[in-house]
């Protein structure tokens, strides 16, 4: 972590604030957190979560461990399900290029940091690069059982079934285990761990990956950490194994397969399309020429027109 | 002809001088008792008594402020059990022991199905096939008289004697070797408690259980139980076969007791 | 004749503690013995004390003094004064039988099943045992259609006769008879001599309380008169 020798004062005309927001000691103890969290993987290390200039829910938990292990030349990301510019991302990013004086990017090829909510990019991570979740509730067994002094237990003594009665129950109700994002994973054989409410399709992604995953929750006051290159396997049962979701079509917009997609309404009339939910991942496919079914030029024109009528192809 | 004697001539759970002190109060002083396997013992008494402390300390859902708890473990080995680790307790309490509580609530999960309660302890012990559960929870529930049809449905539809009849299935699918129960048939109808207790009465001659059974009702020791200890105030008033202590009660106390109910 | 049951100075009373204490006597010195083989018929007035001899042996009563000594599987000589509970329940599912004229009600369990028990405990199979309990309610007159089911409903003769064949149909080398022909038509009360008689010829002792004359008259072997132990008062 380049982040760690950091002591320096942001730059220029916001001087009054400490580099990233947070003051050192802080950071210090934040950074003591995320170590003991990357030793124990999967275990949620309790730390002291400080009010951050937004509310909770918004990302508070991301942008302390964020905060925390910038330096002054990382380059940051941030995705909001998948996207690098809704409300979200946007405004986390404004935050850190202000407090932090920090480069910042769209391109997950190019980020040192990438703080995301809800996804995990479709380009697959390399070495050195450090993922950092939002996490609104990092307790996997809180569903069933509500006693924290319990669940701590419960993970200690590696008590464990009570995620299998949450698959069950899934199954019994839906024919087959219907959890469909913040699907339960064990890390390195030991800990269960919430992934975040990421979608399950990510899950396999999480495995055995490059870069290091660092977990924050602000209002819940817990960090964890998956270590580059660490067993993450998702719960299942024998004869109802883990499977991720699976799209019909590939994106409309770059032909992208294998990649989690979001429904688009385009109308008031049942008009809809498929594309990327990582944007990055779809420009980059469409400058290096792939094109989906209702790429840019055609989507435009056809909106512009008004409702276009049933049955045309865009292709 | 082979008989009890042979199968059991060492004891599953043994309590030595348990006490356990509420400050200054009493709660349950110097009881000491031997449990064979296939064995039901009955401790009775009114409110207060301290049967339930004594229920509590030797589940060891309560720490005793002196005196000792041991049990045979599956290997044979005879175990104080506070000198345990909590993971071997815990796992011994959702293996080998049952705990059926008087009020259903406290024993089951009521969110969620009837099938996930009694396939919850063998998740616990790593069955990872959804179908062998299924089957087993099925098997179990037509064992304890509810229709397969429920499985699906949260205890929270079921009636308090279908509640507690998914109690004690979910605590019976691991074949525990001891069961505790407090007052198993305690705040539910006399017609409901009769078919509950038959229902006990069956599985623990049929599964050959040994039972701590916490009840205020004499009729139900009578059915259930061999053995009977009277408890008042604390302490052990009374001890011996069960219809040798009903039938010709010697403690005054116990006389009382016998002669303060309609018929047993 | 071996001795299977031997009672000395087997005395016991009842301290009333809610009658502020009071002692009631019931027997004092009771001695006797009970051989292989051997019907021996408690006699005596009402009240004096021959049922609580009976549930003395059976341990439903404390015995207060003496000695009450069976023999016990592999020959062993067991004081049912002093046995623990464990022990008094291993006598009863081995080798002491209890024949008494009321039913102690198992509810939903048929009738065919009731019987069956005492020799399923004792190790025999389910199909066995249940070949043997329907011999005996078939001699016994139960209707056959009332075989498989709980005998709560039956009626208090159909119910008797169930718990005389649960009481008959396991070998005890010691069988305690408690008014097994009270109330029984002649043709029943037939069966019941004639199923002592063959225990009899197996060898089991028995010591009972009948008070139908005919039948004490055939099954007896000897009379104890229990008003002789009659305790001071």
């Amino acid at each position: 972590m380049s982040a760690l020798d950091n002591t320096a004062r942001a730059d220029g005309s916001e001087g009054s604030y400490n580099f990233a927001y947070l003051d050192e000691q802080t950071k210090r103890m934040i950074r003591r957190a995320i170590l003991k969290a990357i030793a124990v993987p999967g275990y949620q290390v309790p730390f002291a979560s400080r009010e951050m200039p937004m509310p909770y829910g918004w990302g508070t938990g991301g942008v302390q461990v964020t905060a925390a292990i910038l330096g002054s030349d990382d380059v940051l990301k941030v995705i909001d399900q998948g996207s690098d510019d809704t409300t979200n991302a946007v405004s986390i990013r404004a935050f850190f290029e202000k407090t932090a004086n920090v480069a910042t990017t769209t391109h997950t090829a190019e980020a040192t940091i990438i703080q995301t909510r809800h996804r995990i990019p479709e380009r697959q991570l390399e070495e050195g690069q450090i993922l950092v979740y939002q996490v609104p509730i990092p307790e996997p067994l809180r569903f069933l059982e509500p006693r924290e002094t319990e669940t701590r237990k419960m993970h200690a003594l590696e008590e464990y079934g009570l995620m299998h009665v949450k698959l069950y129950e899934d199954i019994a109700r839906h024919g087959h285990i219907a959890t469909t994002y913040a699907y339960p994973v064990k890390v390195d054989g030991r800990y269960v761990m919430d992934p975040s409410p990421t979608p399950k399709f990510d899950n396999p992604k999480m495995h055995d990956m490059a870069a290091l995953q660092l977990f924050g929750a602000g209002r819940e006051k817990r960090i964890y950490a998956v270590p580059p290159y660490t067993r993450v396997e998702s719960l299942d049962f024998e004869d109802h194994p883990f499977q991720v979701q699976r799209f019909d079509k590939p994106c409309a917009l770059c032909a992208a397969e294998d990649v989690y997609l979001d429904e688009v309404i385009l109308d008031d009339r049942g008009g809809r399309m498929f594309v990327c939910s990582d944007t990055d991942h779809c420009e980059e496919r469409r400058t290096a020429g792939h094109r989906g079914e209702m790429a840019g030029e055609e989507i435009a024109a056809r909106l512009s027109a008004g409702h276009a009528s049933d049955g045309e192809d865009g292709q | 002809m082979s008989g009890a004697t042979d199968r059991s001539e060492l004891p599953l759970l043994r309590a030595n001088g348990l006490t356990r002190f509420y400050g200054e109060r009493i709660g349950c002083h110097d009881v000491s008792f031997e449990l064979f396997p296939g064995e039901v013992l009955a401790i009775v008494g009114e409110s207060g008594s301290g049967k339930t402390t004594l229920l509590n300390c030797l589940s060891t859902r309560l720490p005793p402020t002196a005196g000792a708890v041991e049990y045979r473990m599956r290997d044979g080995q005879m175990r104080d059990l506070f000198q345990l680790s909590e993971a071997e307790r815990r796992l011994l309490m959702r293996t080998d022991w049952g705990f059926v509580h008087q009020n259903a609530a406290d024993g089951l999960r009521m969110t969620v199905s009837a099938g996930a309660n009694v396939g919850e302890r063998l998740m616990a012990v790593g069955e990872r096939h959804y179908g062998a559960i299924r089957g087993t929870a099925l098997d179990w529930l037509s064992r304890v008289e509810i229709d397969e049809t429920r499985i699906d449905d949260e205890p929270r539809a079921f009636s308090g004697g279908m509640r507690q009849r998914l109690q004690i299935a979910r605590n019976l699918v691991t074949s525990p070797r001891l069961v505790f129960m407090d007052e198993p048939t305690g705040g539910l109808d006399v017609s409901v408690q009769a078919r509950l207790l038959d229902l006990i009465r069956g599985l623990v001659t049929d599964l050959g259980l040994s039972v701590v059974i916490v009840t205020h009702d004499l009729a139900v020791a009578r059915l259930l139980s061999h053995r009977l200890m009277v408890m008042r105030h604390g302490k052990v008033i009374e001890t011996g076969l069960t219809d040798r202590v009903l039938d010709d009660p010697q403690a005054p106390y116990t006389q009382l007791l016998v002669s303060s109910i309609l018929q047993v | 004749m071996r001795t299977r049951l031997c009672l000395s100075g087997v005395g016991k009373s009842f301290t009333m503690h809610l009658r502020g204490g009071i002692r009631l006597p019931v027997v004092s010195h009771v001695d006797f013995s009970v051989g292989a083989g051997e019907c021996v018929v408690l006699g005596g007035p009402s009240g004096a004390g021959k049922s609580s001899i009976l549930k003395m042996i059976y341990g439903n009563y404390a015995c207060e003094t003496g000695q009450i000594l069976v023999t016990a599987e592999g020959d062993e000589i067991v004081n049912i004064a002093e046995a623990s509970p464990r022990r008094m329940l291993a006598l009863r599912r081995d080798t002491i039988g209890y024949v008494s004229q009321f039913l102690r009600v198992i509810p939903r369990v048929s009738a065919e099943n009731v019987v069956a028990e005492p020799l399923i405990a004792q190790g025999a199979t389910e199909g066995e045992a249940l070949v043997k309990a329907r011999d005996l309610l078939c001699r016994l007159n139960v209707p056959e259609r009332l075989w498989s089911l709980p005998p709560a409903t039956f009626s208090g003769g159909e119910q008797q006769r169930v718990n005389i064949a649960r009481g008959f149909i396991a070998h005890y080398p010691l069988l305690l008879l408690d008014e097994p022909t009270a109330s029984l038509d002649a043709r029943n009360r037939a069966v019941v001599v004639e199923l002592v008689e063959e225990k009899k010829r197996n060898g089991v002792a028995m010591l009972g309380i009948l008070h139908d004359e005919d039948v004490r008259e055939r099954i007896a072997d000897r009379i104890i008169d229990v008003a002789s132990f009659k305790a001071a008062a």
